[in-house]
Order: C-alpha cells, then sequence, then structure tokens
C-alpha cells in the first residue's frame, strides 16, 4: 500500500479531492439563516443529524447550532465571503475549512462491516440508514461518516492525520479480514 | 497408559492425520483434535510440571479450566506461552513445549522442593524473606524472580508478525455460551424478532449434553443441537459464531467477545484474534457449569482427571485416559463415565462413591455392567509418581485407614458441579448457596443492571444451576424470551435423562484424613496451593477468603481458580468454623479466561499505534533531514540535520543563518481559532488576562490565558480580524485544549453570550518568516506591500505573495524582523518550496524547535511548558504588563488575589548565566542553606530553560529564583544530577539579546 | 463502559466518545467574591454514595456539553438534560424522586 490515496480491498478506499467545506455556524431558527444556506448548496435544510448531499454539494448537520456547507472547492473562498456578507446582519460564523479536512469515499459490499471496525457505532441497516451523519471516532481520530447509499460511504476527518486514517481503513478493509456479520 | 481407542470420536477425523511436535518430538493426531487429546493418545500424560515444587502435572480436564496442560505455542516472533492444550485445536505443524522445567519435562531440579513441601508452606516467602531488609533486594528477589514465572515471555526484540482487528456489535440479546441451553435462549429469543447473537467458545455446539446423552423432545441430543443450529443460520435476525468466548460483562450492556479466527488454522490467514465490543440490551449467560475435584492425597499425579474430561475425550476424541479407571464420586454424574469407559471395552476396577447410600438408576445401570460400587468410601491416597498406579480404598468418614489397594493407571473424580457465575458475577451480580446442590449460583433477585436501572444479565441452563436437561431447557426457554420481552410460555422442549439422586458434599476425603493426607491433598494444582495451606491461613489468622487467596496464592494461577476456588472455600469455612456462604467467594472479575495483548491492541500498532499529526510541510522536512521530535500528537523537526552534522552543530548553523541573513519555521501546528460575535470582546476579556477588546482590527497583540485557578495555560498571539472577530492563535499542544476551553465557558457560564468559535488550526499552513533579509524575500516574491510603512511591527493584513492568498502577520518570536505567513494548507507546501527557491540566494534556512527554543530565551520570551508547570502564574514571570489592571474580570483574576498568589515572596523568573559560562542543568535547582522537614536540601529556585546560545557564544538559562527580580547580580549555587556537583550562576535580566528590540522593530 | 445520550444531537454516545466534566451546577465566584465562597467553587466538591449530577461533554461528536444525572453505586442513568441550566430541570427531579425516594443531593432533595 504505498499509495495513501487508493487501495482496494474487501471495500475500494479513494480519497476525495476537490471537496469545498464552509464551516456555519448560527441560528437555526432564524429563516434567513435557513434560506441563505440553503439557497447556497441547493439542497433542504437538514435535520438533526443528517446529510443531505447531492453530488458533492449540501449540508450537514453538524450540532444544533453548526452546519457544513458542502461545495466544489473551487467555490468555497468566494461562497464564503458571499454567505458572510448574506448574513452580516445577524450573529453567524463563516469560515472556509476546506483545507482542514480530507474526504474518503469507501465503495464495496462490505462497506457497513468496514466501519464497525473502527467506530463504536451500530451499523445495522435498520438502525443507520443512507444520509444519517455520524460524528464519532474511527480508532483513535474524530470522524465524521455518512452512506451515500448501501454500497457507498464518505468520510472526513482533519487533514493532519490523512496518513493515519488512510492506513486504518486499508487494514480494515484486509482482503482476509471479512467479518460477515452485516451480511451473512 | 492413555491411547486411542478403535472406534468413536465425534469430533475426530481418523482419515486426516495430523503431525506436530511437543517438547521437539514429533507426534500424530487427527482432524478434530484438540492438542491434549492428541498428546493423550500417543500416551502423553505428563504435560508440565507446577509452580512451587514442581509436580509432575498431567491433563486433568478437557476445557478452559485445565489448570495443569499450559504450554508454550509455536516458535520464534510466533511463540506464546501460557496456552491450554485442552483448548489448542490441532493443526499442522503446530510446535508445543512444557514449561516450568529444568533441565527436562522428565528429569527437573526444582522438584527436589517437593521434598522440601512440608517447609514450603502458606506464607512461606513472606515470613522466611523478611529479614534482614537489605537481603531482599540483592539476594532474595533476584533468587525468586528467576525460579518464578510461567512460561517463556517472548523475545522482546520480536514483532507480533499477526494482525488484530477489534469490531462493534449491537444487538438486543446476547447469548453467551452455545451449549443445548444457549442454543435453546437463543431460539426462545429469535422468536421476536430482535436482533439476537450467539456466541460459542469453542468449535463445536451443543456443549455437554451431546456428551452425556439423553433425549430432547424424544430426539438423541445431538440431533436436536443440528436441527436447532440449522434453524437459527436460517434466521435473518440471528447472528451465531463459534471459538468466540464470552470474555467479560462491564456497565451498560457492554460484552468483551474474544474470537480466536484463525489460531485453529493459521494459513487461512487474516486476522488471527478478532476482539468484538459488544453492546447488548440483554445478556443471557449459558456458560454451563464446571466439574470440581475431589480433595485426597495424591489426586494431583498424573492420571488424576476429572470424570466429565474422561468421558469427553472418550466421546469427543475416541481416547482412553487408561485402561484401567477407578472412578471417585460423590455424584450420579460420574457413573455416566464409568458406563461409558465399561461400554468401550475398557476396565473400570471400581466405582468409589462416597455416599452411603450410593446413586440411583445410574448406579444400577453401573453394577448391572458388572462395575464394582463402594458406598461409603473414598480414596486415602493415591499411588505413583509420574502416572497413576493405584488407588487406596477407605472409609469416607474416617482418618484414612487404608481397607485396600486397588491397581489402575487412571483415576476419574467428580466432586460435583458449579454453575460458571463469572458472567453473571463481572458487573455486580450477586450469588446465593444453594445447600442442597453445594454450588453457589446467580441471585435472579440481585440481578446486574443496565442503564435504565433494570437487570440486564439473565442466566440460563446449567450456568443457573439446572443440572438436569428437562429443568435447564425450561430454564433457557424462560430466559431467553424474557430477555426478547416475550410472555413466559410452556412450550419450551422436553429434554429427558437418567433420574439421578442427590450429591452429598465432600470437601475433604476421607472427611477425618489426618495432617499427612493433608499435605498431598491437592487444591490449587498449578500453584500447589493444598488443604493443608489453607487450613494453615486460617490458623494464622486469614479469615477473609480475599486474604486467604492472596497469602496462599490458591486460584492465583493462569487459571485464576476455575477448579480450585469452591473446594478451597470450603476447607477455608470449615478451617473457621463459618457456613460457605457467610465466608463468601472471591470477586470475579473479566476477563473469563486469558485473551491476547493482540487482541486488546487491535490496529493500535506500527504507524497506527499512535495518530501522528502532519503538517503540509512535514513530508518535506522528513525528507530534508528532519530529527523530529514530539509536539502533542505533532512531530516537528527539533533540526534539519545536514551530513557530518551533529544535532549540536546544526541547530547553531540554523541560529546563525536566521540571526545574519533569513530563517524559515514551518509554524503550522500553532492553533487558530475564530471567536466572532457581537459580545466576542467582551469573551476574550474574559478568556485573557490582557484588554483584547481595545485591540484595533489590523492590529496583533500578545495575550496570556490562565485556568480559574490563576495559573498561567496557554499565550499567543491574537489578531483582531474585525469588529466582531477576533483569531486566536495557541500553542502547537494547546489548540484543541483551548478550544475545548472556549467552548466550555461558552456552553456552560456565559451561554447568553453572542459569541462562536471555530477551531480553524488545520486549514491554514503557516510559516516565519525571520530575520533581516526577511522582508527582502517577501518582496522579491512580490504581490503585497510588506515595508515598514504599509505593515508595522505588530500588524497584520490579507494580500497575495507570489499569487498565493496570504494573511501575513508581522510579530516575531525570536527578536528579528519577522513575518507569519498563513496560507490555505493545500498551498502550504507549494508557498514553502517558493519560499525555499527565491530564499536560495539569502541562504534561506529552514530552521527546527530548537532554533525556535534557543533564540526565543536569548530574547526572554516565556515558553508554555518550560516556565510554566501548572503551578505558575503570569505575575511570577513578571508579565505584569500583560494583565490589565483596568478589568474587573477575567479567568483565573479572583484566583490571583489569593494571599499566597498576590505576593512578591514567591519564585519569580530571572536570567540565569553561569559564572564560567557552561550550560546549567536543565530543571536543576538552586539549593540554600538547611534542610526541610523530610530531610531534603532546602532549595531558593530552578531553572526551567537552558541553552547553549551561539550568538552570546556562552550558556544562557531562565530560572524562577525566590524573589530573584530583587536579587540581580547575585551568585547563587545550582545542585548537578549527582546531588554533588555545584555550578554557580549570575541572577542576571533574562533579556539576553537586543534588549531595545532594535532588531524586530525594522 | 458507560452511555449517555447527548441531548443535543441525540446519539447514545459510549464512555469513548465522551470527556467527563466533573461536578454539575457550580456557581462561579470571581473577584469580590469571600476566600470561602471561592474555594468551595473551585475545589469543595459532592462524593455522592448514589443520586449525582454531572457535566460530560460529547466531544468525539457534536461537541456539545451536556448535564446527566446519574447513580454512582449502580450507574444507572435517571437522565441526561441541557447545559444552560443552573439546576437540574424538575423533569430530572420527578424521575429521580419516582426511582429513589428520598434521595438527595447538595441541599437539594426528593421532596424539594
Amino acid at each position: 500500500m504505498s499509495d495513501l490515496k487508493n487501495f482496494d480491498g474487501l471495500v475500494s478506499i479513494r480519497e476525495i479531492e476537490g471537496q469545498g467545506m464552509l464551516v456555519v455556524r448560527g441560528d437555526f431558527s432564524a429563516p434567513a439563516f435557513r434560506e441563505a444556506v440553503c439557497a447556497l448548496a441547493g439542497v433542504d435544510f437538514p435535520e438533526q443529524r443528517q446529510a443531505v448531499v447531492r453530488d458533492g454539494r449540501g449540508l450537514l448537520w453538524m450540532s444544533p447550532d453548526e452546519l457544513m456547507v458542502m461545495l466544489p472547492r473551487a467555490e468555497a473562498s468566494r461562497a464564503r465571503a458571499d454567505l458572510a456578507a448574506k448574513l452580516a446582519d445577524q450573529h453567524a460564523l463563516v469560515g472556509d475549512v476546506s483545507d482542514a479536512r480530507v474526504h474518503f469515499q469507501i465503495e464495496g459490499r462490505v462497506v457497513r462491516e468496514t466501519i464497525a471496525k473502527l467506530a463504536p457505532v451500530d451499523m445495522h441497516p435498520d438502525v443507520f440508514a443512507p444520509g444519517t451523519l455520524r460524528r464519532t471516532r474511527f480508532g483513535q481520530v474524530a470522524t465524521a461518516v455518512w452512506l451515500l447509499d448501501e454500497r457507498t460511504a464518505r468520510v472526513f476527518c482533519f487533514r493532519s492525520v490523512r496518513d493515519y486514517m488512510a492506513k486504518l481503513l486499508a487494514v480494515a478493509a484486509d482482503e482476509k479480514s471479512e467479518v460477515a456479520y452485516f451480511q451473512k | 497408559m492413555s491411547t486411542r481407542v478403535a472406534k468413536g470420536g465425534r469430533l475426530i477425523d481418523r482419515s486426516k492425520t495430523i503431525e506436530f511436535t511437543f517438547n521437539g518430538k514429533r507426534f500424530q493426531g487427527h482432524a478434530g483434535d484438540t492438542l491434549a487429546s492428541a498428546l493423550l493418545s500417543a500416551n502423553q500424560m505428563l504435560v508440565g510440571r507446577s509452580f512451587k515444587y514442581h509436580r509432575p502435572r498431567g491433563i486433568v480436564a478437557s476445557g478452559v479450566e485445565e489448570p495443569n496442560a499450559i504450554v508454550n505455542l509455536g516458535e520464534g516472533n510466533k511463540h506464546e506461552p501460557n496456552q491450554r492444550a485442552t483448548t489448542t485445536e490441532l493443526f499442522h505443524g503446530l510446535t508445543a513445549t512444557s514449561q516450568n522445567h529444568w533441565p527436562s519435562l522428565e528429569y527437573d531440579v526444582g522438584a527436589v522442593n517437593g521434598l522440601l513441601g512440608r517447609f514450603l508452606t502458606a506464607g512461606f516467602y513472606y515470613k522466611t524473606f523478611i529479614h534482614p531488609r537489605p537481603f531482599w533486594k540483592h539476594i532474595y528477589e533476584p533468587f525468586i524472580r528467576q525460579s518464578a514465572g510461567l512460561g517463556k515471555a517472548p523475545d522482546p526484540e520480536t514483532r507480533d508478525p499477526d494482525h488484530y482487528e477489534h469490531f462493534y456489535a449491537f444487538v438486543d440479546v446476547l447469548v453467551v455460551g452455545g451449549g443445548v441451553a444457549g442454543l435453546q435462549a437463543a431460539k426462545a429469543a429469535a422468536v421476536s424478532g430482535k436482533r439476537v447473537m450467539l456466541i460459542e467458545q469453542t468449535a463445536h455446539w451443543g456443549g455437554r449434553a451431546v456428551v452425556d446423552g439423553g433425549e430432547i423432545d424424544g430426539k438423541p441430543v445431538d440431533t436436536w443441537v443440528n436441527d436447532t443450529l440449522q434453524a437459527l443460520e436460517g434466521m435473518e435476525n440471528v447472528r451465531i459464531r463459534s471459538r468466540m468466548m464470552g470474555a467479560g460483562v462491564y456497565d451498560h450492556g457492554y460484552v468483551l467477545g474474544y474470537e480466536r479466527v484463525n489460531d485453529h488454522a493459521p494459513e487461512i490467514g487474516g486476522p488471527r484474534h478478532r476482539l468484538w465490543r459488544i453492546r447488548a440490551k440483554q445478556i443471557v449467560t449459558a456458560t454451563g457449569a464446571l466439574e470440581r475435584p475431589l480433595s485426597f492425597a495424591g489426586n494431583d499425579i498424573p492420571g488424576v482427571m476429572l470424570a466429565s474430561a474422561v468421558r469427553d475425550y472418550l466421546v469427543n476424541y475416541g481416547v482412553s485416559p487408561g485402561d484401567r479407571t477407578v472412578v471417585v464420586t460423590n455424584n450420579d454424574d460420574a457413573y455416566r463415565t464409568a458406563i461409558a469407559l465399561k461400554q468401550a471395552g475398557l476396565a473400570v476396577p471400581c466405582i468409589i462413591d462416597a455416599r452411603h447410600e450410593g446413586g440411583g438408576q445410574l448406579m444400577k445401570e453401573a453394577q448391572a455392567l458388572g462395575i464394582r460400587v463402594e458406598m461409603g468410601h473414598g480414596i486415602a491416597k493415591v499411588h505413583g509418581g509420574k502416572r497413576v498406579s493405584g488407588v487406596s480404598l477407605c472409609r469416607q468418614n474416617g482418618e484414612g485407614n487404608v481397607l485396600e489397594d486397588i491397581d489402575c493407571d487412571a483415576v476419574a473424580m467428580s466432586g460435583g458441579w458449579s454453575p460458571v457465575v463469572h458472567l453473571w458475577s463481572h458487573n455486580g451480580g450477586k450469588l446465593t448457596w444453594d445447600a442442597d446442590k453445594a454450588f453457589f449460583k446467580p441471585d435472579p433477585s440481585r440481578a446486574p443492571i443496565g442503564d435504565d436501572g433494570k437487570p440486564n444479565v439473565i442466566t440460563a441452563g446449567a450456568a443457573s444451576g439446572h443440572l438436569r436437561l428437562k429443568d435447564l431447557l425450561e430454564d433457557a426457554d424462560n430466559a431467553g424470551k424474557t430477555s426478547a420481552g416475550l410472555e413466559a410460555a410452556s412450550d419450551a422442549p422436553t429434554g429427558s435423562d437418567a433420574d439421578e439422586v442427590a450429591l452429598e458434599p465432600v470437601w475433604l476425603m476421607p472427611s477425618g484424613a489426618h495432617y499427612g493426607l493433608r499435605l498431598k491433598a491437592w487444591l490449587d494444582y498449578q500453584n500447589d496451593v493444598k488443604v493443608s495451606d489453607v487450613q494453615l491461613a486460617a490458623r494464622e489468622g486469614y479469615e477473609s477468603v480475599e486474604h486467604t487467596k492472596r497469602y496462599t496464592t490458591l486460584g492465583m494461577a493462569t487459571d485464576q481458580g476455575k477448579l480450585s476456588n469452591i473446594n478451597g472455600l470450603a476447607i477455608l469455612s470449615g478451617a473457621l468454623g463459618a457456613d460457605i456462604p457467610n465466608v463468601g467467594t472471591t470477586t470475579f472479575r473479566p476477563p473469563y479466561t486469558t485473551i491476547s495483548m493482540g487482541a486488546i491492541t487491535g490496529d493500535a500498532r506500527g504507524d497506527l499505534f499512535h495518530p501522528v499529526r502532519k503538517t503540509p510541510i512535514s513530508d518535506w522536512s522528513i525528507a530534508h533531514g528532519a530529527d523530529l521530535e514530539p509536539v502533542g500528537d505533532w512531530r516537528r523537526p527539533y533540526t534539519y540535520l545536514r551530513d557530518g552534522e551533529t544535532r549540536e552543530t546544526a541547530v547553531i548553523r540554523e541560529i546563525k543563518a536566521t540571526r545574519e541573513s533569513v530563517g524559515l519555521l514551518d509554524a503550522s501546528t500553532l492553533g487558530k481559532i475564530i471567536v466572532k460575535g457581537p459580545d466576542a470582546g467582551r469573551f476574550m476579556d474574559m478568556l485573557y488576562t490582557n484588554m483584547m477588546s481595545s485591540l484595533k482590527p489590523g492590529k496583533c497583540r500578545y495575550g496570556l490565558m490562565c485556568s480559574e485557578n490563576g495559573f498561567l495555560s496557554d499565550d499567543g498571539v491574537v489578531a483582531r480580524i474585525d469588529e466582531d472577530t477576533f483569531l486566536c492563535h495557541t500553542t502547537t499542544g494547546g489548540a484543541d485544549r483551548i478550544h475545548a476551553h472556549m467552548e466550555e465557558w461558552l456552553q456552560t457560564e456565559w451561554w447568553d453570550w453572542k459569541v462562536y468559535t471555530a477551531n480553524v488550526t488545520e486549514q491554514y499552513a503557516q510559516i516565519g518568516v525571520v530575520g533581516p533579509n526577511a522582508r527582502k524575500l517577501l518582496e522579491k516574491l512580490g504581490g503585497m506591500d510588506v515595508s515598514k510603512e504599509a505593515m508595522a511591527f505588530m500588524e497584520w493584513k490579507d494580500g497575495e505573495l507570489a499569487g498565493f492568498p496570504v494573511r501575513v502577520y508581522r510579530i516575531s518570536f525570536s527578536g528579528e524582523l519577522s513575518y507569519e505567513v498563513s496560507v490555505p494548507a493545500s498551498q502550504g507546501r507549494a508557498l514553502w518550496d517558493k519560499l525555499m527557491e527565491e530564499g536560495k540566494e539569502f541562504n534561506a534556512t529552514p530552521y527546527g524547535t530548537e532554533a525556535l527554543h534557543v533564540m526565543r530565551a536569548e530574547k526572554g520570551f516565556i515558553m508554555i511548558g518550560d516556565e510554566t508547570d501548572g503551578t505558575v502564574i503570569p505575575q511570577d514571570l513578571g508579565l505584569h504588563w500583560a494583565i490589565s489592571k483596568k478589568k474587573d474580570d477575567y479567568i483565573g483574576k479572583r484566583a490571583q488575589t489569593r494571599r499566597f498568589m498576590d505576593n512578591a515572596d514567591r519564585w519569580q523568573l530571572v536570567g540565569l548565566e553561569t559564572v564560567d559560562g557552561s550550560v546549567l542543568p536543565d530543571g536543576a535547582y538552586a539549593v540554600a542553606a538547611g534542610k526541610n522537614a523530610n530531610g531534603q536540601r532546602n532549595t531558593q529556585g530552578r531553572v526551567t530553560s537552558t541553552y547553549y546560545s551561539p550568538t552570546l557564544e556562552k550558556g544562557i538559562a531562565m530560572g524562577l529564583v525566590h524573589n530573584g527580580p530583587q536579587r540581580m547580580g547575585e551568585v547563587i549555587p545550582f545542585m548537578k544530577d549527582d546531588g554533588e556537583t555545584v555550578v554557580e550562576a549570575k541572577i542576571v535580566n533574562a533579556v539576553f539579546y537586543d534588549p531595545e528590540g532594535e532588531k524586530q522593530n525594522v | 463502559m458507560l452511555i449517555f445520550t447527548c441531548p443535543y444531537c441525540g446519539v447514545a454516545a459510549e464512555e469513548t466518545e465522551l470527556a467527563a466534566g466533573g461536578e454539575a451546577h457550580l456557581t462561579r465566584f470571581g473577584p469580590g467574591s469571600s476566600d470561602d465562597d471561592f474555594e468551595s467553587y473551585l475545589f469543595t466538591r459532592e462524593n455522592p454514595k448514589g443520586v449525582h449530577f454531572e457535566r460530560w461533554r460529547h466531544v468525539y461528536g457534536c461537541g456539545k456539553w451536556f448535564h446527566a444525572a446519574r447513580c454512582t453505586v449502580s450507574n444507572e442513568v435517571f437522565g441526561t438534560y441541557s447545559a444552560q441550566t443552573t439546576e437540574p430541570t424538575a423533569e430530572i427531579r420527578e424521575t429521580i424522586s419516582k426511582k429513589r425516594p428520598g434521595w438527595s443531593w447538595r441541599d437539594m432533595n426528593g421532596e424539594g
């Protein structure tokens, strides 16, 4: 595994480049706030712990007063300034954190199982449905994860621990380590 | 002799031969064998030596409770000590060696200890080696360490080549134990549709019942087991796994499962062990029961085994432990062993039943087969050395007068059964004494509870204390239904087995055994604890079972007393004249049996042992000679080593290059936190000791943060971005901690203040461009005006440099003209490369943390963690200028008004210069006259930072000295590590270099 | 290993995702307060056998602080609630009163 950006085992692991992100803190009950972020992301405002993302653009519910706006990285700097200006008359914080985090896409038959090796999270299909965002830890680092569909998960962590995360995922996806838990 | 019989062995495949070695000798077994059954089939009964007396030890049991057959497995980097032969599945090429013997298993020098057995009694080590005191360290301890310890520790230089992993599972019902009770409990629970998981520690299902016989719903037990297993496998909501032990039950339904994935077949690869971290809403422990040995003289001689184990080897593996087996018992169950042996064509000279009336239906069956039964009798002693050669018969109610000697080469003993209550007990489940059956069993009215305060563990089958098939199936069915929230219904499968009459408790055989017999009646085989030792402990005042355990080492061996605890406890209660329930048990602690360190570690090894944080420039640094040091979870270059350099010469080169021209520092690790909102200024004034609300946008200010206890916690430069927004720089190690500190105050104290924070540390790479040519270098990059006029000292600006979008802070931690350039992290490396390239003409030199430290010390700047240690307040460091007097409050202000803090009579920061120009030892104390209450030298200060300054060409230091600032010019003595050599140093101003600040302000 | 449900994001988080923050509902004493008040604010802590109120932070999660009421003997969790309150909610006190009649904590009790 010389290349940390790509690994193929029980699942495939790809580092996603070009994902832009804005951290937005503000009052979720304020209509102007909701309108502004929804207009920028082009999706509905997320419910608690929801990830509403389409084609790399959308909103992640991070906490009761924090959203992550997902958008193409090339747009992030400008979008930050625009959104900050739009929210200038209310109490809100907008920051471009596109470079603070790295994203990995995990794809394959046993995507749930791969995550269940690393995170103290119930990955059972009845409990963890696509579109649910979970902030947790993978191994020893803070991570957020959601499922795009039954075969695909998106994971992000801080940039400084990218190498750790890439290796951790690769070890969990070792060809011979199938648990056969969620799928018999 | 022990051998493979012609027929039988339900678990082995006689068509497949497996080769292995034991103590270097080649052996053969069959597929399906355990190491123990294969050794027995080759008449290798002797498998080890005991811990204290080095007595010969043979296989006693057939499962996890085995105390004797403990071996080293594997070689080289696969070597692992203290593995049980009884739970080791045989595979091709397995290598095992016995433990605790020298020079060989057959001829052991240490066995001489056995001859001294009369003297090596309980507490021997404590009593003998306590005096004279100095002998302990130099004579006794090394000797004892030499002779103690079981097995060979792996070579510390080898690395375990295997892979281990964890898995998080969440279930509604976890059933531990795959015997008939566990299977039925799982089946009953599964009907609910809830998520059910069933785990079994061995490779096989059905537990004891498949060996013991009987019928369930009119079918043979193994047919029922297969049917039930198949039904469970077909259910979508059920997961079943074998070779997985329930290791421990913890708070809130947390259970550790230890799966031995490929121990039985290393060639299949993948993880060797998998540690399951299971969260179960309800836990059913169907952990069965363990048979108890009987305490008679010579019960440790190889060939004396548990009756159930003899039966297991015969039925499961087609192995007979002996040709002539005497059965000794206080219950009916052991008759099954005699019957099985007889039916296999083996000799059973006698069944010795301690009960006057003997047994029931099974006894009649045995008698009908022609087996002699002696009721009301016991074994006075066993004959033999490395193997049983016979037993002496005596009356059970006597002192051991020998009535008759009976020739035999094996003894099958049964002292009754004890439910396995470990998992029930781990998280607080209580026990009750069942006097009729003579065992402790779980008390369902005092069950362990979950987070909702309701019972979350329920026992099933033999683990509840039900030993008969009918009872235990009904109990298991009920446990399964209860755990799944289903109504109890009387539709449990019907079990039927032979009628039994009650057992009679026998704790010593014969009941009046004289001292000579008690001295040879073993309780704990591995640790050599005998009936006489426990009685001695009781006489010497050890009334608590926990104390007796530790004094005698009863139950402290690798088997953790699975066989010995109840017998030992009964002996203790007898000696104390107390009831067994009043003496109580020792504490049952997880894990149930040992689990591997590899499984606990999981993937956290090698590169994944700890997450190491990297900056965008780290890879460049590593490729350019960086000698890394840990700073928090980061690895920062201490210095960049070039060919032929030492750390010291490299640091000197970096400092000179920086002070003379320009140095580059990867400062990306510094914490960067945005604080924004209408109340941001007010909040900043509370966080920092300084007045931050007065800072103008575009300006920077150095600030201090204290804990509420007044102590200096962190420092850094604050930049005001706009009216509502501040950017706080923290120390490298402080970013996450300070961000959490801010959020804590905002969320839990001042939640009505309108402030948001965001930790953007990793969004930016930050590069220090430092030295007299710093401006020239930035001007060469071009794009923004960095002149003195455009950007004064302690100002910041957004702009572009060489096309990079940057924010430039004109701040200095070195005393030089200095800029810190911040750029989005993804462009950090490119900017660094550009600076290196364009900086060639200025000899731009990357420098590490040591050069950074020396340069800041030359300027008298403090460093969090050097000058501070959690007991230092800013006033101690002469930082009064950074503590606002105008503010009513800040975090730590109240604390700093306490008498002992608001006081000049403290250790305070000064500079230190050795009289001879040498470098003071780091952390050295300045000694004072006299001694303190503990007889230690009084002190008057200590060194907090000390370096060789290449700029000043001498040693410089900072330190905290009692009333230091008032003692300028005084020479005080510092003590070196050796406690003898004194180094004299003069108290001076801590600013050694450019005290007027002319160099940074150009 | 304990589980608490974070009242902010709704996750039932295990202990490894949380950070313990000590005793709940301390009143801050700042400049001008008496030595006794300041000492009790900084250093004097309850060490109850039974009902206890604590602060926890969902650190590997939404990052929010919250309060939890727990039995220190059995680890029964009576509930979790907002960090933005200076005393246990009426609801949580009622829950505890049902489960531990006659409980008390500091100068609080089941009846009060």
